[in-house]
């Protein structure tokens, strides 16, 4: 069938902000959605919160919008787009997670698709529903002839202990309606069970949980199918995970394709998952099916389907090469899948199952070290927070690189010491073997150390449900670890057999310490010879010729072995080295970086190499750069990329200032390796790092900082704290994201900080900075070519100094700042860029206090808020830092319209419309072993996970659609309960009055309402948790927040550490009930703002193609 | 807890059996032996499906080729007393080339491993190859006389082995499918209720396509390849099926004439892989050797009737000539190329239009690979079914 032609304007629903269990995945499909339909020839509307994202790029669809993903904003979408003469026909919301799913869910419940005459794409409201609905599904599943686990779906705390009385514990709570699984756990006993399900219930918008048989311990799969409007089906991967049922499949390490089934077995599971799609009726498009299967004697049971793309599907994709959320959008609009063609091959149909001939491992990446007292155990509430992906030719050699990507502190098995990670269990097998029993990150790293301590496969099979055959493999690994330990000398042939292993010459040199280190494996490695080939991934296995450049490394034994990279004459090369896995301050805007340098490079005639390890992004779209290697993000492994590029051509330069920390890291050692690094120079980055020579600059060109020193143990420390006086900021140097950082009152604290960081040495210093206490935070990004600086972007802090910036609400044009003291910056920032040497971009963050400006720091390389000043701008910056890195002048670039010349970052027009970007959290994920939730309270360490963008022509119009888009919408009526720090009292007057006035009811704890009464504003005393005892009659304001009572949440601790930890049980509760919940004085104020242009009614939709920009990015 | 049938230890012992892959054209891949050591001769074919090693090596048409796998990992799931697709278990690929053994078999059906089924019934394997190389290389060159050499066979010197290969008999012209045919006739019962007879001449016959029958009320009796059409009517055949064989389709000339017989006596008629060549033949049609063939379970073909697409399995060395949708005159009435591979457009299934007579290229049976096709198997039950009725009536 071919298009239809009854659709031509289609909005796309998109992901909003990154979270745990939805993150830069939906992006990537988003992306591939926009390119399709607009290649099509159709109106493409687009709706994101996100600005971090490709897809909201201005040139990705005909309209963007990026307002909330709320059903009031998508209607006035719909609206405007009438208005405008361009009526929206179809939505495809398939594409877009869970959110755009649920937000697919009300605009039909509200009635709003039939108000506007507009058809859901891809999957109907029914088919999303007997797909998510647990009951619904079960009863498919068995009309197929499947089966489900036992369960029940129970709607209170009485039919949840009925059923479980018949089925045993322990067992899975499970909601339905949400995504990454939260809100669902295994419980052992009543307790468990009171929890997860008590916390299930509220989780879910329909209140219902499913109670289900345990199948803990089985095997788990994964099918990612598609299926056209001619009831054509295709199976497009099939992914196993090496941990066993119990363990979220995104925390899982997962494999593909399934390894260990027969061919029966996964016809049966292929037959089901063709079943139940065409059940469930998604009509066109993809969905993800799970299935557990019985490791004693093959009982399949079918888990859960997403009636959608997923992030398996993302997966899927890389994994084979087979673009799923590209195909979905063909499919939706009318397509069949013998019609389309199959990009890779270039000849055959999309019509046909890819097939590997390599695999494929996947590894969490988690950030547990953000959130002191989470409960690390893996359940199934996925708790990770990115993921790697890595190509072998063998699944010991792809586990082996997947490890090494993760960039965790252990770079692969033996990097580290045993006791560096197993303490002093590193000898006691037992220990080790019952440590196993609890699932937790970097699982196999004890798997390993047991089988050195001499653990059977059958041992490791019982305490950690591994499936044997994972573990025999990792077996054969510690074995030939052995021979390598013992052999008299490191010859050839054992050097060729690690390879082959696809150990690193980090972890060779981990166990030949004749070698002194990787560089000396490096050296033996090349006079011999040994390099690795590259293959291509190609869907089908060879079978066809593959015309995209998609490649992975694998060392063969084989003497006839194969590289398959073409060479390429005509065009120089520029290789792009991306972030790696996404963590928390390092995710989807360094992404968002890399994949503008190869789009704009590729257009200015370079030939663009990719080098990335992240399969959720857009860069590893084998669409964005001319070439790309599906590699760890190691010396190593880049080394060998820019050896096979530079036999098979010219490579002009390797830029590695676009992805964050990652490849910056790895600057010097590259240049020192003869690599070309173009843009900002090795030097110069490690000249901004270094406290003493940046210090020096700061002096020469008069630029204030806040007092510091550098310290490598305690008596240091304190020498410089008491120098610079309390409060001090303390950090390990060379960090993103805040890692360890911390603002410290007292000589105490500053000792306890100093113990726990292990890691102090000459080399890895700690920072102590003067911390400024009230300063506004101010964020700048620039562009510098060597010799002229052009300010892109001023950002002004809504929370005060002391919080991490990424954790900190912003707003573009800066709201309260002076010409003067943007003038300022922009010397400051001018004086830097030059002082420094940056070829491309750099940002700083300044504190302004008592009209001082403080220079805090300076990072030579794009930051996180790049997208987002593009956005706000419309001078993409990471077009503009790549051309700059091969040599245009910021001239040259304003001759070609990409920067303006009129004005900068700090000198928008007066009419430019106000941005405010907003950090989303991911407290609600995490738990204390206890079961309670974990502190909301913001610090110096960055702990969001993403962003949301909210644009308007005015602050508070622009901060109501950013809380909107990041934690639900601020509300226009209703209960504010109001506890604030003494401090801030004075400070919070006005607001709260204006709150009282505009007719909220005020609830207050006793000494705020003291004051509150005093100064005229009417409120409510309620009961603090603590005021509950014996003969105490009501209900603690816990209670009330708990049982819905309260809208909004007003709540700044005081200063003190045991005060902060007061309101502990008010935010918890906030994050359990998801009431906003707002804890500086300048938040406040700001909702307070937002709130009323919320009430005025004076909140628009504007696409970001209308917004008034002198030059079009 | 799955059991532990094998000592082997994979990877790491690679290179205490060294074994060389070589091709008539001289090429020439180095590896571990593995299974039976010592020598096999064959044509060198590459089958992409990522399942069902053990019904690919059991599968008769195999016969005389050595087969490389392009799944990265063989051996995981071991071998069990039920997947074979040979009637007696017996492995037919000449040898099998792969990439990584596996170093244990974790599968609950298991009974022994691959490598130790291998060794006892004197199947030569390699590992250690890259296979992905080999593949291209088929790929580009076509389908390719080639030898395993392991142990004290591969330390002869390269051009030696390279004329053993090249003097091994070549697959074009041979009629193999007498040598992999069943000696005698036997029967496969109906499951239940019995509905019809169906004669299935085995020329390498798939113990899953009995299987199928049985499972829908059809008594399978399995004849020799070559059995006159005399002998079979004793059966009171409702249906004659033709299976899936090794060899060259236009050395089949015995076949084709039965065929012809059968279609003259206007009984409902069922092919299957070389059963689509040989009803093709008696059609009139040529057949021709494809470069490097179909070789997988991932491979879609459309039926231009319905407009439906199958993922189907596939392992055939030739094909009919034809086109999609073509109608040509036959004896026996009009027919029509009813089916043609998406990839490349080869016929993947004929038939009357009376729908008398139909076969495929592919392999509705499956095992390995998936059921899609299977309805073809109800399509002629219910062929059969409207003969009875009229006979009833």
């Amino acid at each position: 069938m071919p298009k239809r032609s009854d659709i031509n304007h289609v909005l796309v629903i998109g992901s909003g902000p990154i979270v745990i269990g939805q993150a830069c995945e939906f992006d990537y499909s988003g992306t591939q959605a926009c390119r399709v339909l607009k290649e099509e020839g159709l109106r493409v509307t687009l709706i994101n919160s996100n600005p971090a994202t490709i897809m909201t790029d201005p040139e990705m669809a005909d309209h963007t919008y990026v307002e909330p993903i709320e059903p009031e904003y998508i209607d006035k979408i719909f609206a405007k787009e009438i208005e405008q003469g361009h009526p929206i026909d179809a939505v495809l919301a398939t594409l877009g997670g869970q959110t755009a799913l649920n937000a697919a869910i009300q605009l039909d419940r509200l009635g709003i698709l039939e108000k506007y005459g507009v058809e859901l794409i891809g999957a109907d409201i029914d088919a999303i529903e007997r797909g998510e609905d647990r009951q619904k599904f079960k009863d498919i599943v068995t009309t197929i002839g499947g089966e489900s686990a036992r369960s029940r779906v129970c709607h209170n705390m009485e039919e949840v202990h009925e059923t479980v009385a018949e089925l045993g514990l322990p067992v899975v709570v499970r909601p339905s309606f949400t995504m990454g699984g939260l809100g669902s756990g295994l419980a052992y006993n009543t307790e468990d069970l009171e929890r997860i399900a008590g916390g299930g219930l509220a989780a879910s918008p329909e209140a219902n949980v499913l109670i289900e048989e345990s199948i803990l311990g089985w095997k788990e799969f994964e099918l990612e199918l598609m299926r056209d409007t001619a009831d054509n089906v295709v199976v497009i991967c099939s992914i196993e995970n090496v941990d066993a049922l119990g363990v979220h499949t995104g925390d899982s390490v997962t494999v593909a394709p399934a390894l260990t089934l027969t061919d029966r077995e996964f016809q049966k599971m292929r037959d089901q998952g063709i079943a139940i799609i065409r059940e469930v009726g998604v009509d066109t498009g993809g969905c993800n099916i799970q299935f557990a299967i019985n490791p004693v004697d093959g009982r399949i049971i079918t888990i859960e389907m997403n009636p959608r793309v997923s992030r398996s599907s993302a997966l899927a994709s890389k994994a084979t090469g087979f673009p799923i959320a590209k195909m979905a959008a063909k499919l939706a609009i009318g397509y069949t899948l013998d019609e389309i063609t199959n990009d890779i091959t270039g000849e055959t149909p999309a019509a046909f199952e890819p097939t590997i001939d390599y695999v494929v491992v996947k590894a969490p990446r988690f950030a547990f070290e953000k959130f002191v007292g989470a409960d690390d155990t893996l359940t199934t509430t996925m708790k990770s927070v990115g993921e790697v992906m890595s190509l072998g030719r063998n699944y010991i050699a792809a586990l082996n690189k997947a490890l090494r990507s993760l960039e965790t502190k252990q770079q692969g098995f033996w990097t580290k010491p045993d006791e560096f990670f197993a303490g002093e269990r590193a000898t006691d097998k037992a220990a080790v073997l019952e440590d196993l029993k609890r699932p937790t990150e970097g699982r196999l790293y004890d798997v390993e150390l047991a089988m050195r301590l001499g653990a059977s496969v059958e041992e490791l099979y019982e305490a950690s449900s591994i499936d044997p055959w994972f573990l025999a493999e990792l077996e054969a690994l510690v074995q030939f670890r052995q021979k390598l330990v013992d052999a008299p000398f490191l010859n050839e042939d054992l050097l060729r057999e690690a390879k082959f292993m696809g150990l690193s010459d980090l972890q060779i040199a981990a166990l030949r310490p004749e070698f002194a280190g990787e560089d000396g494996v490096r050296t033996l490695r090349l006079s011999l010879g040994i390099r690795p080939v590259f293959k291509t991934v190609d869907t089908c296995a060879a079978e066809f010729e593959a015309k995209t450049p998609y490649h992975y490394s694998a060392y063969e034994l084989d003497p006839a072995a194969e590289s398959e990279v073409a060479p390429q004459t005509e065009r120089e090369k520029v290789l792009i080295l991306g972030s790696g896995p996404n963590r928390i301050g390092q995710g989807i805007e360094f992404d968002y970086s890399c994949v503008h340098a190869a789009l704009e490079l590729s257009r200015v005639g370079y030939e663009t190499v990719m080098v990335n390890c992240n399969p959720e992004t857009v860069s590893t779209d084998y669409d964005t750069a001319d070439r790309l290697y599906f590699e760890p993000l190691t010396f190593e492994d880049v080394m060998e990329v820019y050896h096979a590029e530079a036999q098979s051509g010219t490579v002009a330069g390797v830029i590695v200032q676009l992805g964050g920390q990652t490849p910056l890291g790895l600057a010097d050692r590259l240049k020192k390796a003869g690599v070309p690094v173009i843009g900002t120079s090795p030097e110069a980055i490690d000249m901004a790092e270094d406290r003493g020579e940046f210090g020096a600059l700061l002096n020469r060109e008069q630029l204030p900082a806040p007092a510091f020193g550098t310290a490598t143990s305690f008596e240091e420390a304190r020498t410089v704290a008491d120098e610079i006086s309390y409060p001090v900021l303390v950090r390990p140097s060379y960090v993103l994201g805040g890692r360890g950082m911390e603002i410290v009152y007292d000589e105490a604290s500053l000792e306890d900080y100093i113990n726990r960081a292990t890691e102090l040495s000459s080399d890895h210093p700690v920072l102590v900075d003067r911390f400024l206490d009230n300063a506004i935070e101010i964020d700048v990004d620039a562009l510098c070519d060597g010799d002229e600086v052009y300010l892109a972007g001023v950002m002004e802090h809504i929370e005060e100094a002391g919080i991490h910036s990424g954790d900190s609400a912003c707003a573009l044009p800066p709201m309260t700042l002076g010409a003067q003291d943007i003038e300022k910056v922009r010397e400051a920032t001018k004086k830097l860029a030059l002082g420094i040497g940056v070829q491309g971009l750099m940002n700083v963050q300044y504190a302004l206090k008592d009209d001082i400006l403080y220079v805090i720091e300076a990072n030579p390389r794009a930051s996180r808020t790049v997208p987002f000043v593009s956005k706000a701008t419309g001078v993409n910056l990471a077009k503009a830092a790549s051309r700059i890195a091969v040599g245009a002048t910021i001239k040259d670039l304003q001759d070609e319209g990409m920067i303006p010349t009129e004005y900068d970052g700090g000198s928008l027009p007066l009419d430019a419309p106000i941005a405010v970007k907003e950090a989303v959290l991911p407290f609600n994920r995490f738990r204390r072993p206890d079961g309670k939730t974990l502190d909301t309270l913001l610090s110096p360490e960055m702990k969001s996970t993403g962003e949301v963008m909210g644009l308007a022509n005015n602050f508070g119009a622009a901060y109501a659609k950013a809380e909107a888009g990041a934690f639900g919408a601020l509300p226009t009526e209703g209960t504010v309960f109001v506890t604030v720090a003494n401090r801030d009292k004075r400070t919070l007057i006005l607001p709260i009055q204006r709150l009282a006035l505009m007719g909220y009811k005020i609830l207050a704890t006793e000494g705020t309402a003291g004051m509150l009464r005093r100064n005229g504003i009417e409120c409510e005393v309620v009961l603090k948790a603590s005021d509950i005892r014996e003969g105490v009659e009501g209900k603690s304001i816990v209670d009330r927040i708990r049982e819905g009572e309260v809208d909004l949440i007003l709540n700044t601790p005081a200063g003190s550490a045991g005060a902060r930890h007061d309101g502990y049980d008010i935010r918890a509760a906030a994050v359990t009930v998801g009431v906003p919940l707002i804890t500086t004085v300048q938040g406040v104020t700001a909702a307070v703002q937002g709130i009323e242009a919320l009430r005025e009614g004076v909140v628009s939709v504007r696409a970001l193609q209308e917004l008034d920009h002198a030059v079009k990015a | 807890m799955s059991k532990d049938t094998t000592t082997y230890q994979g990877v790491t012992e690679i290179g205490s059996v060294p074994a060389y892959l070589v091709l008539a054209d001289g090429r020439t891949f180095t590896g571990f032996g593995f299974g039976a050591i010592g020598t096999t001769l064959g044509e060198a074919v590459f089958t992409t499906a990522m399942t069902g090693y053990q019904e690919t090596m059991t599968d008769p048409s195999y016969h005389r080729q050595i087969v490389v796998a392009t799944a990265p990992q063989i051996g995981n799931t071991g071998w069990n007393d039920e997947d074979n697709e040979s009637r007696d278990g017996k492995i037919w690929v000449a040898g099998l080339v792969i990439r990584d053994l596996a170093a244990r078999v974790s599968n609950w059906r298991a009974t022994t491993s691959l490598q130790q089924e291998m060794a006892g019934q004197g199947i030569v394997g390699i590992g250690g190859i890259d296979t992905r190389a080999l593949v291209r290389h088929l790929r580009n060159e076509g389908s390719i006389a080639a030898g395993i050499f392991s142990g004290a066979d591969a330390q002869r010197p390269v051009e030696e082995l390279v004329e053993i290969v090249k003097n091994q008999p070549a697959m074009t012209g041979a009629n193999l499918s007498v040598e992999v045919s069943a000696d005698e006739t036997y029967v496969i019962e109906a499951e239940g209720e019995e509905r019809h007879t169906v004669v299935a001449y085995d020329l390498g016959i798939k113990q899953n396509t009995p299987r199928r029958f049985s499972a829908r009320g059809v008594r399978t009796v399995i004849v020799p390849a070559e059995t006159p059409f005399e002998d079979i009517k004793q059966y009171n055949p409702s249906g004659v099926f033709i299976s899936n064989g090794p060899g060259d389709p236009a050395a089949a000339d015995v076949m084709v004439d039965i065929v012809r017989e059968v279609l003259e006596a206007d009984i409902p008629f069922f092919g299957i892989c070389f059963g689509n060549q040989i009803l093709g033949r008696a059609f009139g049609m040529e057949t021709y050797k494809l470069k490097f063939g179909h070789r997988g379970i991932n491979v879609p073909v459309k039926n231009h009737i319905t407009g439906k697409i199958d993922i189907t399995a596939q392992n055939h060395g030739f094909a009919l000539k034809g086109e999609a949708g073509q109608e040509f005159e036959t004896d026996f009435g009009t027919a029509i190329v009813t089916h043609t591979c998406l990839n490349d457009g080869v016929v993947e299934g004929i038939a009357l239009k009376s729908g008398r007579a139909y076969s495929v290229q592919y392999h509705p049976e499956a095992a390995a690979g998936p059921n899609d096709a299977s309805p073809l198997f109800d399509q002629f039950v219910e062929l059969m079914d409207a003969d009875a009725q009229k006979k009833g009536a």
